[in-house]
C-alpha cells in the first residue's frame, strides 16, 4: 500500500510569523517560495486575524489556492539554537511559478534536517577523520590541519597537477555565487589547479561550447517567450518533469495559446503527452529520431528553411560574420565556424537523405521546418527553440548544439519576443570564478587520468562520481583501490603523530594511493572512499544567491541553522586557505603562501561581495536583491534606479552577439557536417547489443537522489531505479513489472526494476540516471567528445533477469505515466 | 477508449468557486473570559462516522459520488471487483478517496481502463487499486483514501482519513 503519513492536521501558520524570501534550489526553473517560521509553542488560528493569510481557515478553501500547505511543507527545525516551525509554500506572486510547487520543490521543508521530526538525519553535522579504520568526529582544527599538511606536500608554486578537484559550478543546493567563488578564488585564484572536473562531466568545460563560439550565450531568452511565440521547439529535453513549473506555467499557456510544438525526442516523453492533452494532437509534432541522429535532422531542417527562402536576410547581413571561415576547425573547435553560405555549403543535407539517417519520414521533417520557420503574414514566425541533456549529453555535442543554433540564426529567432535558442538547464546557475584559461582546452579527463593511477591528493565537492559519473564501474574500482590504499597506510601507523601520519600518507600516494577530501551535506557513496569528511550546509541554512534559466537572480534569505558545526561551501574553501598558507608558512614556502591570502571572509555576504559584487560593476548587494523579493532581477543587472535593480530581459536584442568576445560582435554559423556516431566506442557497442539504454531524469527524483534517497514518500514509489521497457520486449525476456533486471554490456552492469511502458519502441529502453541502487553511468563507455563532453545518452547493452521484484518493488503501481482524461 | 467522465462533485466543487456552509463544525460558544484556562484538546481530529452508501447500491467500475468527513470534501466510493489492499465488503474490493488532487486542488476524473483517478489540472494520476499511490505528478502525497466500515445490512460509513485533504488544514474543519 502507498505510503502515506497520516497527518490529520497541521499547525496554522500565526499573522506574526517571520517571512523569508525562497528560491527553490532544486532544479533551473527557480520557483518562487516563502518560508514561514514562528516559535514551537506558538500557534495562529482559523480566524483571519490568527493567521498569515487573514482569511477564515475553518473553510474548505478551493483550487488553487495560496491558503494551504501540505504536511510534505512543514517541518521543526533550528533556527539560532531555538525550536521553530517551519513552512515552506510557494509564493503566488513569483512570476517564475506563479504559486505553483513541483513535486521536489513542494518537499523542501520536509527534506530539512528536524531532530525533532528526524528527517534527513543522513545530514553530516562534523568533521570526520579517519582513523583507526573508520570515520571519527574531530574538530575542524584538526581535519584542516590535515588536509593542509597532506595536500601542501603534492603541490608547488608552479606544478599543481597532483592536486586533483572535482567541484560544482552550478548555482542552488550547494551553488550559488558565494560558494563557486570560493572555490574558484582557492583553485584558481590561490592556486591555477589544472586537473579538475565538474560535477556532472568528467572535465572542466563548458556544456554549450559552440553556442558560446557562436558568440550566442546558451540563456538569452525570458520565460515569457513562451507566452509570446507562435512555435516552441523542444529537442531532447522532457520539461514537464525536469522544469516542471517552466512548462506548466509559461509553456503550457503559450501552447493553449495556439502555439505549436515541435518536439524532438527518441522516447516519448509525459511532456509530449501533456502538449497533445493541451493542445490536440494536429499540433504537436513529434519527430522520433532514432538516438544520436539530431545533427543530421537539424542539417536537414536548415537546408530546407534556407531552399524555401525562410531566413532572415537582414538579421544575417547585419548581425552575422560575413565571409567564409572565421575559426577553422581544430582541437579546440570540433567544428569550423563561419559565414551563413559557408554553413549552407557545409551542412547540406536532403530530407530524403536525413529521413534516412533519422528514421522518421521525409514529410514531416518539411513539416517541422515550416512549424519552425514559415513567415506568418509576412512577418517573422517567432520560434523558442529549448534543447538539454538529450543533446548535451548527446552524440557530437558541438556540432549539433551549432546546427541548432544555426536554425535560430537563419531565421533571426534570437534576441526577440517569443525568440531565443536556448537551454532549459538541470540546475540553477552561479557562476562566478577567476579565470579558468589556465585548464586549457580540450581539458584534461580528470577521469582518466584517476583511472591511470596519475594525481595524489583529490578534493572534492558535493560530487558524487560514484552515481553520477561515466565508465563509472572502471572509475569506481580504481578509485576504491587508490584510497584503500592510503587507509591502509593509515590504519597501519594509528597512534602515530601528525607529522608520521602525513608522512604515511605521502608514502601510500607515492606509491600511486589517492588522498581524498570530500566536502558535502551527507555522506556520499565515493565519500565512503574519503580520508577527511567537512561538512557543508546548504541553501536556507545559508545565504545564497542563484540564477535561473531565463538569468532571475534571487537571494535565498537563510532561514534555519545548519546542521551541527557544518559550514558554508565558501566559508570552507576559505578555511582551507588559510590552513595552508599556515602550514606553507611554517615549511618556510612564504611566497607560495602569499598566494593564499585574502580570504577572511566573516560570512557568505563577505564572499559574495568580494566575487559577484566586485566583478560585475559593483551595483549588486543582499540588500538591494532582498528588497527586490522573489521576482529577483533578470542578470545583467545594469544599474540600480529609483531604490530597485535594473536588468535585461533577454540578450542580444540589439541584435550584436558578444558570448565569444569578437570584437565585431557578429554572430557565427557552425560548419558542423554529420559525421554519425563520433564517441568512441559507440558504434561497436550499438552493433553488439540488443537494447538502447536511454537514461535520464524523472520528475520525482532530483539528481542523485542525494535527500531523496532518505524521504519515504519518494523512495515508496521508486525503491530502486526503474528502467522502462516495452511490454513485448519484457515477454521476451522473460520479465514481469518490478523484477530485477541486470543490465550489462562492454563496460559494467548495474540493475534497475523493469517499468513495462507501452509507448517505448522496441529494443529502446530508458532508465533513470544517478540512482543510488542501480548507478546507470556503469554501462555508459568512456567515449567522450573532442572536448570531453560525456556522451551518456548513446548506451547499449543487454538485460537478463536476476531476481524477483524486491518485496519494495512489489508494492509499487506500474501504471502508464500518461494521463487519461 | 477514454472515458471522459468527470467525478459530479468534484467538477462542482471545482467551477463553484464559493465557499458553502461548512458541516461538522462545533456550535460557536462563548469562553469563560478568566480564569485562563488551556482548553482540551486531542492529539488527532475526531473523524465522524458517516453512512456515504450500499454494497447493493455498487457496480464496478461505477464511482459513487460521496462527500466526507463533510459536504465540501468530494469523494468517491468505488467497487474496483478485485480484492485490494484496505478494500472493504465481501469482495475486498470497496474503497473510497478524496478526489481533490492533492496537488492544487482541481477535481479528479476516473479511468475505468486502468482504474485511475487523472487530474486536468497539471495531469497527475493515482492508482485506485495501490492506495491512491501516484502514479504520476506533482502532488507531495498519495491521495488521501477513506477509511471504510460495513455493517450488515451492507451499509457503508466512512470513519477516517489517512492524508490531510487538499485545501484544509485540519481533515476535520474547526472553528
Ligand atoms: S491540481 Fe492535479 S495535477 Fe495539479
Amino acid at each position: 500500500m502507498a505510503y502515506k503519513r497520516r497527518i490529520d492536521r497541521l499547525p496554522i501558520i500565526p499573522a506574526d510569523a517571520k517571512e523569508h524570501n525562497v528560491t527553490c534550489h532544486y532544479c533551473i526553473v527557480g520557483c518562487g517560495y516563502k518560508a514561514y517560521t514562528w516559535p514551537l509553542n506558538k500557534q495562529g488560528g482559523t480566524d483571519p486575524g490568527q493567521n498569515k493569510f487573514g482569511v477564515d481557515l475553518s473553510q474548505q478553501q478551493q483550487a488553487l489556492t495560496p491558503n494551504w500547505y501540505a504536511p510534505s511543507m512543514y517541518n521543526v527545525v533550528k533556527q539560532d539554537g531555538r525550536d521553530v516551525h517551519l513552512v515552506i509554500k510557494p509564493d503566488a506572486d513569483c512570476v517564475v511559478n506563479g504559486g505553483l510547487g513541483s513535486i521536489r520543490g513542494a518537499r523542501i521543508a520536509e527534506n530539512r534536517r528536524s531532530d525533532i521530526t528526524g528527517s534527513q538525519q543522513q545530514r553530516l553535522t562534523e568533521p570526520m577523520v579517519w582513523r583507526y579504520g573508520t570515520w571519527q568526529p574531530t574538530s575542524w582544527d584538526d581535519a584542516l590541519d590535515l588536509v593542509a599538511r597532506v595536500t601542501a606536500r603534492v603541490i608547488d608554486k608552479d606544478n599543481e597537477n597532483d592536486l586533483l578537484v572535482s567541484m560544482f559550478d552550478h548555482g542552488g543546493s550547494a551553488g550559488g555565487y558565494e560558494n563557486t567563488w570560493g572555490t574558484g578564488k582557492l583553485y584558481f585564484g590561490a592556486m591555477k589547479v589544472k586537473n579538475c572536473r565538474i560535477h556532472n562531466r568528467p572535465a572542466y568545460n563548458s556544456e554549450v561550447h559552440s553556442t558560446r563560439d557562436m558568440g550566442v550565450g546558451e540563456l538569452n531568452y525570458a520565460y515569457e517567450d513562451y507566452g509570446l511565440t507562435d512555435t516552441l521547439f523542444l529537442i531532447g529535453a522532457n520539461p514537464i518533469e525536469t522544469q516542471t513549473n517552466l512548462f506548466l506555467n509559461h509553456m503550457l499557456p503559450g501552447i493553449q495559446n495556439g502555439a505549436r510544438v515541435v518536439v524532438v525526442d527518441p522516447r516519448r516523453t509525459v511532456t509530449i503527452n501533456a502538449c497533445e492533452e493541451a493542445a490536440g494532437k494536429d499540433k504537436v509534432l513529434h519527430l522520433q529520431i532514432a538516438s544520436g541522429s539530431d545533427l543530421a535532422l537539424f542539417n536537414a531542417l536548415f537546408t530546407e528553411i534556407v531552399a524555401q527562402g525562410w531566413v532572415d536576410s537582414d538579421f544575417i547581413k547585419a548581425s552575422t560574420f560575413q565571409g567564409d571561415i572565421a575559426v577553422p576547425e581544430d582541437s579546440a573547435h570540433p567544428a569550423a565556424l563561419g559565414s551563413f553560405e559557408a554553413a549552407v555549403a557545409a551542412c547540406h543535407l536532403s530530407l530524403d537523405d536525413a529521413a534516412a539517417i533519422c528514421g522518421v519520414a521525409a514529410a514531416d521533417i518539411a513539416k517541422a521546418a515550416a512549424w519552425i520557420a514559415e513567415p506568418k503574414g509576412g512577418a517573422r514566425r517567432k520560434c523558442v527553440t529549448a534543447y538539454e541533456k538529450g543533446i548535451i549529453w548527446g552524440n557530437d555535442n558541438y556540432r549539433t548544439i551549432g546546427a541548432l543554433v544555426n536554425i535560430g540564426l537563419a531565421t533571426g529567432n534570437i534576441g526577440r519576443e517569443g525568440g531565443g535558442v536556448c537551454r532549459l538547464g538541470g540546475h540553477q546557475e552561479g557562476y562566478m570564478r577567476p579565470s579558468d584559461a589556465h585548464v586549457g582546452r580540450p581539458a584534461p579527463y580528470l577521469d582518466q587520468l584517476i583511472i591511470a593511477g596519475q594525481g595524489k591528493v583529490h578534493h572534492i565537492w558535493a560530487n558524487d562520481h560514484y552515481k553520477t559519473t561515466l565508465n563509472a564501474a572502471e572509475f569506481k574500482r580504481t578509485y576504491a583501490r587508490r584510497t584503500n590504499m592510503v587507509k591502509e597506510a593509515m590504519d597501519a601507523r594509528a597512534g602515530a603523530t601528525r607529522e608520521e601520519m602525513v608522512d604515511a600518507i605521502v608514502s601510500a600516494i607515492n606509491a600511486g594511493g589517492l588522498f581524498s577530501v570530500d566536502v558535502d551535506i551527507i555522506h556520499t557513496q565515493i565519500g565512503q572512499a574519503a580520508h577527511v569528511i567537512l561538512p557543508a550546509v546548504e541553501s536556507g541554512e545559508m545565504n545564497l544567491t542563484s540564477m535561473n534559466g531565463e538569468r532571475r537572480m534571487r537571494l535565498v534569505e537563510k532561514y534555519m541553522d545548519g546542521p551541527g558545526a557544518s559550514k558554508p561551501d565558501c566559508m570552507i574553501a576559505a578555511a582551507i586557505a588559510q590552513n595552508l598558507e599556515r602550514v606553507l608558512r611554517e615549511e618556510g614556502r612564504n611566497d607560495y603562501a602569499d598566494q593564499f591570502k585574502g580570504f577572511d571572509w566573516a560570512s557568505e555576504e563577505d564572499a559574495f561581495m568580494d566575487g559577484y559584487h566586485a566583478n560585475t560593476g559593483q551595483i549588486v548587494t543582499y540588500d538591494r536583491l532582498r528588497a527586490m523579493g522573489n521576482n529577483g532581477v533578470q542578470e545583467p543587472v545594469t544599474g540600480f534606479e529609483d531604490g530597485k535593480l535594473v536588468g535585461t530581459k533577454r540578450l542580444y536584442a540589439d541584435g550584436k552577439f558578444d558570448r565569444h568576445g569578437r570584437d565585431d560582435k557578429l554572430a557565427l554559423f557552425c560548419l558542423g557536417t554529420w559525421r554519425g556516431l563520433q564517441a568512441p566506442g559507440k558504434e561497436q557497442q550499438r552493433a553488439n547489443h540488443r537494447f538502447l539504454i536511454n537514461n535520464g531524469r524523472a520528475n520525482m527524483n532530483w539528481q542523485n537522489w542525494f535527500l531523496d534517497q532518505k524521504n519515504d514518500f519518494v523512495m515508496d514509489r521508486f525503491p530502486v531505479p526503474f528502467i522502462q521497457i516495452h511490454p513485448d520486449d519484457m515477454a521476451s525476456l522473460g520479465l514481469k513489472p518490478g523484477d530485477m533486471v541486470e543490465v550489462y554490456n562492454d563496460v559494467g552492469a548495474t540493475q534497475a526494476l523493469a517499468y513495462p511502458e507501452p509507448t517505448a519502441r522496441a529494443n529502446e529502453t530508458f532508465m533513470i540516471f544517478g540512482a543510488p541502487s542501480g548507478t546507470q553511468g556503469n554501462v555508459v563507455n568512456a567515449g567522450v567528445n573532442e572536448l570531453i563532453l560525456p556522451n551518456y545518452k548513446q548506451t547499449w547493452a543487454n538485460i537478463r533477469k536476476i531476481s524477483d521484484a524486491t518485496p519494495a518493488a512489489q508494492r509499487v503501481s506500474y501504471k502508464s505515466w500518461e494521463v487519461e482524461l | 477508449m477514454k472515458c471522459n467522465r468527470l467525478v459530479d462533485a468534484g467538477r462542482r466543487q471545482f467551477l463553484r468557486g464559493g465557499v458553502l456552509g461548512v458541516a461538522g463544525v462545533a456550535a460557536a460558544s462563548v469562553l469563560p473570559a478568566a480564569p485562563a484556562k488551556a482548553e482540551i484538546a486531542l492529539a488527532r481530529v475526531a473523524y465522524p462516522s458517516n453512512r456515504v452508501g450500499n454494497l447493493k447500491d455498487l457496480k464496478v467500475d461505477e464511482p459513487v459520488d460521496i462527500a466526507y468527513p463533510d459536504d465540501n470534501s468530494p469523494g468517491i466510493l468505488l467497487k474496483l471487483g478485485k480484492p485490494v489492499e484496505g478494500g472493504v465488503g465481501p469482495d475486498g474490493d470497496v474503497v473510497a478517496y478524496s478526489v481533490l488532487c492533492p496537488h492544487k486542488g482541481f477535481p479528479l476524473s476516473y479511468h475505468a481502463a486502468d482504474k485511475t483517478l487523472n487530474c486536468p489540472g497539471h495531469y497527475s494520476r493515482f492508482d485506485t487499486e495501490n492506495g491512491g499511490q501516484q502514479v504520476w505528478g506533482h502532488a507531495t502525497q498519495n491521495l488521501t483514501q477513506f477509511e471504510l466500515r460495513v455493517d450488515d445490512a451492507g451499509d457503508i460509513f466512512a470513519e477516517g482519513a489517512d492524508e490531510l485533504i487538499y485545501g484544509r488544514l485540519s481533515n476535520v474543519l474547526q472553528a
